[in-house]
């Protein structure tokens, strides 16, 4: 087990300079995530063009793995469908707990297949993208309850 | 950083007091973590177990296991016998009046539930309040509430100041004639405070309000007298004091448990049962129904008389040798901010590392072998009134060392180096 496995280069800048972090107004779909095991807090908001995501935006409150796979996937799903941001979720979260889930053409998100050696932290990283999957599976995002990891 | 050589002991700290004796009564404390020698600083959500508490239930369960009260047998005997035992044990040592005031619970949680649902339940109504303080555990908070939603009694919230003290006269001043129920902790699991219980449980009794001490945290690092308290509960779980997980004790003053009715039904708990009603078990039994966790009693009567066989005063100096300890290296680290600063504290301390989120703070510890909490220690109130979504807390036990405190400063500035 290497620390610097999990803290890679892409996941401390991404946690330093976390991209698209912050408020975004008007917003199509705002959608609460929230680990009551370890306090983490994000809200995501995303505005839609057709069936695309035009933009999207996250803030909130976490720890670097957290905030990383946020801002990461933030820069992953901008501009795609949402069929295409979904399946990238399933790919997501099979490189996070999967051992044989390959991270070949996922980009920058590949850093964060040192987090499946750390079954607790596991949530840290899958919590944006639950909550993305929540925005993007439903007809009425602005309806929707907050997501939680239990 | 300017770590403390370890010539340099700290005022106070007493060098009789053999660490390394003690901690080979330990077996846990001699294993390794990711390559380093575990460093156990997570006391305070879990205490390890010394081989008598171990050897007591491998005993157990390899010569005398039986159901206990029920055979006439020689297994069903002895394992009633050391099950009773272990009572005995902690009627001493908590000086109880008699083991009818000695209820084994799953742990404290189970203890406060308890209370709220057989004191509470049946003697409250709308209108009536139940006092706590704003540094409780969830297992303190979350019952009471629920008694208010079945009675309509109505919860008041003592407060804290920015230290995380908890004073008396405050308190006090929240004590009104609808007051039925003041319970609050012995020591804060979150912070570390010590509550000024002498004064609060002499105010609460001047007004005749039932009182609950959550000891959780306190048996562990201080000697604990129900009678010089004088409280009419007193809750605690066997795993924070050494011994096994699944059991605790409810104390409660005789005259009080008396009357009050059981809370679950079962076997055990009665006398005898026909159709046209039921005659209920005499003290403690009336609370105990169905077959209790008896390994656990023996364990927790194992680590009693650990406990007892010490020498706790100067178990306690040596904690508090730690406390200062760690309280003087981590406040040298930059950019940390211990959190709960209480004049009276058990050796623990909660803090927080700018730049270092709590989370990343205990993998990068765990990695050089130390164990501490992160979260929000199961006191989401104590988070909100610091404003913080979590810290990490290092909490000590007698058997831990200056040189772990020195290992977990090291690593803390270790994982500033990473995220800097």
């Amino acid at each position: 087990m290497e620390l610097n496995d999990l803290y890679r280069d892409v996941i401390l800048d991404h946690n330093r300079q976390p991209r698209n972090f912050g408020a975004l107004e008007p917003a199509d779909a705002s959608v609460e995530g929230f680990n009551p095991l370890c306090g983490d807090r994000l809200t995501l908001r995303l505005r839609f063009s057709g069936d695309s995501i035009a933009d999207i935006k996250f803030d909130g409150q976490g720890c670097a793995i957290s905030t990383a796979s946020a801002s990461l996937m933030t820069e992953a799903v901008k501009g795609r469908t949402r069929a295409e941001a979904l399946r990238l979720f399933d790919r997501v979260h099979r490189l996070l707990t999967d051992d044989a889930a390959s991270s070949d053409d996922l980009g920058k998100l590949a850093a964060l297949s040192g987090v499946r050696e750390y079954p607790a932290r596991v949530k840290c990283a899958s919590l944006c993208w639950h909550t993305l999957a929540s925005a993007l599976n439903t007809e009425a995002p602005a309806s929707l309850p907050a997501v939680s990891t239990e | 950083m300017n770590n403390m050589a370890l010539a340099d002991k700290p005022a106070g700290f007493d060098a009789t007091f053999d660490v390394e004796a003690l901690r080979r009564q330990f077996p846990v404390l001699a294993r390794r973590v990711h390559g380093k020698p575990l460093a156990y600083l997570d006391n305070g959500a879990s205490a390890q177990r010394p081989i008598a508490v171990i050897q007591a239930v491998d005993d157990y369960e390899r010569h005398h296991h039986a159901n206990i009260h029920r055979g006439v047998h020689t297994l069903s005997q002895e394992a009633t016998a050391l099950y009773e035992a272990a009572r005995d044990g902690l009627v001493r040592f908590i000086n109880a009046r008699s083991r009818n005031e000695i209820i084994f619970v799953r742990g404290t949680t189970e203890a406060i539930n308890l209370v709220a649902q057989s004191y509470g339940r049946p003697s409250l109504k709308a209108g009536d309040e139940i006092l706590i303080t704003h540094l409780e555990h969830h297992a303190n908070i979350v019952p009471w509430q629920l008694l208010c939603e079945q009675t309509g009694a109505r919860l008041i919230v003592a407060p804290m100041d920015a230290r995380g003290e908890v004073h008396a006269e405050v308190v006090e001043s929240l004590m009104s004639p609808r007051t039925r129920i003041f319970a609050c902790a012995h020591v804060s699991n979150a912070l570390g405070t010590v509550l000024p219980l002498r004064r609060l449980m002499a105010a609460a009794k001047a007004r005749g309000i039932a009182t609950l001490i959550d000891g959780a945290q306190a048996v562990p690092h201080m000697r604990v007298d129900v009678r010089e308290l004088d409280c009419d509960f007193y809750a605690f779980s066997g795993h924070k004091m050494f011994g096994p997980t699944g059991i605790g004790v409810l104390y409660g003053r005789e005259a009080v448990l008396e009357r009050m009715p059981p809370w679950q039904g079962g076997g055990d708990m009665i006398l005898s049962v026909s159709f046209a009603g039921t005659t209920y078990n005499s003290l403690p039994y009336k609370f105990e129904a169905g077959t209790p966790n008896i390994s656990g009693a023996i364990g927790l009567g194992a680590a009693v008389k650990f406990l007892a066989g010490m020498d706790r005063d100067a178990a306690h100096a040596h904690e508090s040798a730690l406390l200062r300890h760690a309280t003087a290296t981590l406040s040298q680290i930059p950019r940390l901010r211990i959190v709960g600063t209480a004049e009276d504290k058990a050796s623990l301390v909660s803090f927080v590392v700018g730049g270092v989120h709590p989370h990343d703070l205990g993998t990068i510890l765990d990695a050089d072998g130390i164990a501490v909490r992160t979260g929000h220690h199961c006191a989401m109130p104590v988070m909100e009134f610091f404003k913080l979504p979590a810290t990490a807390r290092a909490s000590f036990a007698f058997y831990n060392t200056l040189e772990e405190i020195d290992r977990l400063a090291v690593s803390i500035e270790r994982a500033q180096e990473i995220f800097a």
